[in-house]
C-alpha cells in the first residue's frame, strides 16, 4: 500500500491509498480523479495518462521502458518529469509519491 | 440514401465481428469509420504488437487479427464508409436516419456503436493561438503538398509522419524539424536520413525544443520555439505542421441522449442495448458491471447485439437459434457450396 497524492489541474488535491500492484493510473481511475483519461486502458499506446512527477521522485521511480519515451512525444506538453502513470506500478517504495496532472490529455 | 438493416459505427475488431454475426442471422449492415482503414485501435495503435488472448489464437498481431476478421466477413460483401464520422442522428418513425461527415445518409432499423474510445482525431498543439491558423497555414495532415513548394515549413514531432514529411518536403522547401528530445520514435533509417540532411544543410534540425507561440496576421509568419533550458528562438515560417499522432474523441455520440459515464455508454447485458431503443453499444465504448475491455468480450457483446437488432430489422419474424455447423441458411449466407 502506498499513499499517492494527485494534484489535479483545478488545484484540487487527492491523496489516496493505492494497493500495491495497481498502477498510479488505476489509482486515479478507480477513485474518479479527473484529468487522467487512460484511453487505451494501460497499454502504453495512447499517452492520455500522462503525469508530471514531483522532482524528488524522478530517480526513485522504475526507469522508463522502451516505448514510454516514444509515447510521451505524443503527450500534451511533455516535460522532463513527464511519465505515463500506467507504467508506474505501486509498491511500498512509492509511498508518498506526488504527481501533477496536466491541464489536458490531448 | 443507403437503406440497410443495421449501421455499425466503428470498424475495429468488435464492429467487424458484429457484422459477421449480423450476416449469419441474415441481416444486412454497413460500417462507418473515421479512419482510412478497418481495424480500429488494432491497426492504428498496435498493428505490429502481439496479442495473446484471442481464444484459440495463441498469438497474433493487431494487423493479422484485422485481416482475419475481414476475411471472415468477406462472404457478406459489407460496404465500408471510411474516412467518415457519423454526425447526425434522427428518429424516423420506427427507423433511424443517420448522416455522416461526408454527407452520406443512411436509413436503418438499428445502430450498433462499436466506437472504441471514440473516433481518432489528430492531436493538436497545446498553444492556443494555433487554432486561429488551423487550415490556412497550420496543418495536422497534408492533403496537397504542392502548396509548400519554395516555402519555409516548420515541422513538429518525432514519429514517422514528422520524419517522412521532413525528408520529402526538404526536396522542394526550406524545412525546420523541431522535436522535444534527441531520440526519435520514427524509423531509425529515417532519423539517420534527417540527421544527414541537417549536416548537409538541407534542413534544420532543432532538438530539445518545443513550440512556444506562433505569430502572424492572417497567416503564420514566425514561430517561437523554446529549448529545455528556457532559451527561446524565433524562426520564420510560412507553414507549421504538427504530427503528434491521434487521440480518440467521443464526438457527436455525446449528443444522442445516451446514458454516458466516463466516456462510455451504459448498456444492459442481455442484448447490449443502450437506454435508447434500437441503439446498441459494444466493445470498449460500452459499460456494465464487470465490463472487461478485452477483444474477446467485444466479440461476445457483438453476437448478442446482432440478435438484439433482429426484432427492429424484421419485426414480423422470429429469430431461431442455429449453429453455423449445421444451419443450412447460415451456410448459404456464408456462400458455402457442398
Amino acid at each position: 500500500m502506498a499513499k499517492i497524492t494527485y494534484h489535479a489541474h483545478d488545484n484540487k488535491t487527492y491523496t489516496i491509498d493505492v494497493q500495491n500492484g495497481l498502477t498510479v493510473m488505476e489509482g486515479a481511475i478507480q477513485n474518479d480523479i479527473p484529468g487522467i483519461d487512460a484511453d487505451c486502458g494501460g497499454g502504453m499506446s495512447c499517452a492520455t495518462c500522462h503525469v508530471y512527477v514531483k522532482e524528488q521522485w524522478l530517480d526513485k521511480l522504475p526507469a522508463k521502458e522502451d516505448g514510454e519515451e516514444d509515447m510521451l512525444d505524443m503527450a500534451f506538453e511533455p516535460k522532463k518529469n513527464s511519465r505515463l502513470s500506467c507504467q508506474l506500478i505501486v509498491s511500498d517504495e512509492l509511498d508518498g509519491l506526488e504527481v501533477n496532472i496536466p491541464s489536458k490529455q490531448g | 440514401m443507403n437503406k440497410t438493416d443495421v449501421l455499425i459505427i466503428g470498424a475495429g475488431p468488435t464492429g467487424l465481428f458484429c457484422a459477421h454475426q449480423l450476416g449469419i442471422i441474415g441481416l444486412s449492415c454497413e460500417i462507418v469509420d473515421n479512419l482510412d482503414k478497418a481495424g480500429g485501435q488494432c491497426i492504428e495503435l498496435y498493428p505490429d504488437k502481439p496479442i495473446y488472448d484471442i481464444p484459440a489464437v495463441p498469438e497474433c498481431t493487431g494487423e493479422e487479427l484485422t485481416n482475419n476478421l475481414l476475411k471472415q466477413i468477406k462472404p457478406f460483401n459489407i460496404k465500408f464508409h471510411l474516412n467518415e464520422r457519423v454526425e447526425e442522428l434522427k428518429k424516423n418513425q420506427n427507423r433511424w436516419h443517420v448522416k455522416t461527415s461526408a454527407g452520406v445518409e443512411f436509413d436503418v432499423a438499428a445502430i450498433v456503436i462499436a466506437g472504441g474510445v471514440g473516433s481518432f482525431e489528430p492531436r493538436k498543439f497545446p498553444v492556443k493561438e494555433c487554432e486561429k491558423f488551423e487550415g490556412n497555414s497550420l496543418f495536422y495532415s497534408i492533403k496537397d503538398k504542392s502548396i509548400f513548394k519554395d516555402k519555409t515549413i516548420s515541422i513538429f514531432g518525432g514519429g514517422d509522419s514528422a520524419l517522412d514529411w521532413a525528408i520529402e518536403l526538404s526536396k522542394t522547401s526550406k524545412v525546420n524539424l523541431i522535436h522535444r528530445r534527441d531520440g526519435f520514435s520514427g524509423a531509425e533509417a529515417s532519423a539517420q536520413k534527417v540527421k544527414e540532411l541537417n549536416e548537409k544543410g538541407k534542413l534544420n534540425l532543432y532538438t530539445k525544443y518545443q513550440i512556444n507561440s506562433v505569430l502572424g496576421d492572417k497567416n503564420i509568419e514566425t514561430v517561437k520555439i523554446k529549448h529545455d533550458d528556457g532559451e527561446i528562438k524565433e524562426i520564420k515560417s510560412d507553414y507549421v505542421l504538427g504530427f503528434f499522432g491521434l487521440i480518440m474523441q467521443l464526438g457527436p455520440i455525446l449528443d444522442w441522449g445516451l446514458n454516458i459515464d466516463k466516456k462510455t455508454v451504459q448498456v444492459n447485458t442481455e442484448n447490449f442495448e443502450t437506454n435508447v431503443s434500437g441503439i446498441f453499444a459494444i466493445g470498449d465504448i460500452c459499460s456494465y458491471p464487470g465490463k472487461l475491455k478485452l477483444i474477446l468480450s467485444g466479440f461476445h457483446e457483438g453476437a448478442l447485439a446482432a440478435r438484439g437488432c433482429f426484432k427492429y430489422a424484421k419485426p414480423d419474424e422470429k429469430l431461431r437459434f442455429e449453429f453455423t455447423t449445421t444451419s443450412k441458411a447460415a451456410q448459404e449466407r456464408l456462400g458455402i457450396k457442398k
